[in-house]
């Protein structure tokens, strides 16, 4: 079928198809350009390659089990889309979260942000040709998802932070494989900052290139580093605070003259202040309550034992549920009945922890938050990552929206590109850190 | 008080249109007529409320209940940071809407993606297609009537 562009393109110019399997297309969109020699005079983006029906599939699952579809949203920073999901839900059902909680969330989704914003920012330079920077970044990137991985147990589809809290304690040795971590993003950033900052052709390629004023990026509907390279102040995080990053020190970069440039420069700056949150949240992080057992009684035997006695050992978890023993769940988890998954060592041995289980996770019951409807949004690496719930009562979503940053930054490339060079088209996709993931759900 | 302030302004100044306004969760609420949808949104662009952020548009099917679908639109005040949802029905017999592109350039998008999971279409969009599913696809699948598990036959690429 004939799109627009091909019904309106006029004779003596060129038609060219970029995408949707471009290696500049970062995933899949597809980007038809109208060029006369080369330049641009009119484009079309086409989207929705990846749409995977998210949120007609989150209608049909239970609100625990939905929570790996969001991970699978913006899939470099899959941390800050569970917690944007949580944290709606936490707001209908009323639930406060532990404190300890709270800054184990504030780290993870700060460290999710730098590897959104190394990713973004690695991929533009790389297609400007600057490899080395690439190859730089993506080092720092699995030094930070070393300490995703310690304690989440995955690298990137994490599912880490659920209703009430998060899954599972801080690794014993976190500290250290944080500092780590922050010591080698801190030097990458810097070398960066030499590599790029004055290069003569990133900015010849970037410098001026793509300029959106602040009234357009606020009529485009951007939100994030995109809309503060523009020069409008407005961070989730400071607007709005959640968690507990009213208490934390940190700026928000902006940037002056909306151009790719200043979108590379405002996230490189960003990530300076979230790796002094992360520094900050890491030395203010009330101590764990509990101690992790190593030798336990085994959950086989423990089992066993409890047929005919209640079992007052402790017990060992498998090394797949570590971190979240009973004695750690207070300090990580809220109490709310019914709003967190039962500690295991209850279901293993006690008939009461077993149908607090069942209730949990069985079809028409687990959690039930009242109807209504709610609308919350944190600040992801794209931008204001909001999700919008409406309950009816059940034990299944109604209907659940989520508000993609980089749908509405996508959406303003036609106006970027046009009158430019098809060159200009690489580094302004890329600085937009287009994900395929949330943009097309 | 700023809250009720608005809810105060928009019911003096829109006593017919508004139905229903509140505070819910903390989020103000306001139930509007659905022909009111362009001076509404538009008093609350200009000063000096300033909702000039589009958020999200988006709409839920209500499916059985009579008018059976809701728009709904989250705007943002960067100049007062608040948030504004506003919300209004529309009957399955007239499934039409203003379109809000005058006002935002991101509602181009948005407007196109409720068209094309839900069927909702909007009077005054340059370019009203569908966005996420492919030409010749048939019915909306964000609609509650259309299954799950629903299987569509493939389409040739080239006639």
């Amino acid at each position: 079928m004939a799109t627009r562009i091909q019904k309106e393109a006029r004779p003596e110019t060129l038609l060219l198809n970029m995408g949707p399997s471009h290696p500049a297309m970062h995933g899949t969109i597809r980007i038809m350009l109208e060029l006369d020699g080369e330049r641009i005079l009119n484009s079309e983006v086409e989207v929705g390659y990846l749409h995977r029906g998210f949120e007609k599939t989150c209608e049909h699952r239970t609100y625990f089990s939905l929570l790996p579809y969001t991970d699978r949203l913006n899939y470099v920073s899959p941390l800050i889309n569970n917690l944007g999901y949580v944290m709606t839900m936490e707001k209908l059902l009323g639930v406060e979260v532990p404190e300890r909680a709270q800054y184990i969330r504030v780290i993870m989704s700060e460290l999710s942000r730098i590897s959104d914003h190394l990713t973004c920012l690695a991929a533009m330079a790389m297609e400007c040709g600057a490899f080395t920077v690439f190859l730089y970044k993506m080092k720092a990137r699995e030094f930070l998802w070393d300490v995703i991985e310690q304690t989440t147990g995955a690298r990137m589809t994490t599912s880490y932070i659920r209703i009430g809290g998060v899954r599972a304690d801080l690794h014993p040795d976190f500290d250290t494989v944080l500092k780590k971590a922050v010591d080698e993003t801190r030097r990458v950033l810097k070398d960066v900052h030499g590599l790029l900052d004055k290069n003569k052709i990133f900015l010849n390629r970037t410098r001026d290139v793509a300029v959106i004023s602040a009234e357009d990026a606020v009529n485009f509907g951007w939100t994030g580093p995109c809309l503060r390279s523009a020069g409008v102040y407005y961070d989730v995080r400071k607007a709005h605070p959640y968690l507990v990053y009213d208490g934390l020190d940190f700026e928000v970069p902006l940037g002056e003259r909306g151009d790719n440039f200043d979108r590379y420069m405002v996230r490189m700056k960003e990530m300076e202040q979230s790796l002094r949150i992360i520094e900050q949240a890491a030395v203010r992080i009330p101590r764990s309550s509990g101690t992790v057992i190593a030798d336990g009684l085994e959950p086989a035997k423990a089992i066993r034992a409890s047929r005919s006695k209640k079992v007052r050992e402790k017990i060992r978890l498998s090394p797949n549920l570590e971190g979240s023993e009973k004695t750690l769940y207070q300090g990580i988890l809220t109490g709310k009945q019914g709003c967190a998954v039962p500690p295991k060592e209850d279901t293993y041995t006690t008939i009461e922890g077993l149908i607090n289980h069942f209730k949990f996770f069985m079809r028409g019951h687990g959690i039930r938050p009242p109807k209504g409807e709610v609308y919350f949004s944190v600040e992801g690496g794209n931008g204001e990552l909001g999700y919008y719930v409406v309950s009816d009562g059940s034990d299944k979503p109604y209907r659940l929206h989520l508000r993609a940053p980089c749908f509405h930054v996508v959406s303003a490339l036609e106006f970027l590109i046009k009158g430019r060079y098809v060159a200009d088209v690489i580094p302004t996709f890329g600085s937009m850190n287009m994900i395929g993931g949330e943009l097309d759900r | 008080m700023e809250k009720t302030a608005l809810i105060d302004l928009l019911r003096q100044k829109f006593p017919r249109e508004v139905k229903e306004a509140k505070v819910d969760l903390g989020d103000e609420v306001v139930v509007i007529e659905k022909e009111a949808l362009l001076p509404v949104v538009k008093f609350l662009y200009g000063k000096p409320f300033a909702y000039t952020l589009l958020l999200d548009l988006t709409c839920v099917d209500y499916l059985g209940q009579e008018p059976r679908f809701e728009m709904v639109y989250h705007l943002l005040s960067l100049s007062l940071n608040k948030r504004l949802r506003l919300k209004t029905r529309l009957s399955e017999k007239d499934l039409r809407i203003a379109s809000l592109t005058e006002l935002w350039k991101n509602a181009n998008w948005l407007e196109r993606e409720v068209f094309d999971l839900f069927g909702v279409r909007f009077d005054g969009h340059p370019d009203l297609r569908r966005i996420f599913m492919y030409d010749g696809f048939e019915g909306y699948p964000l609609r509650k009537d259309y299954p799950l598990r629903q299987r569509q036959p493939r389409i040739r690429l080239r006639e």
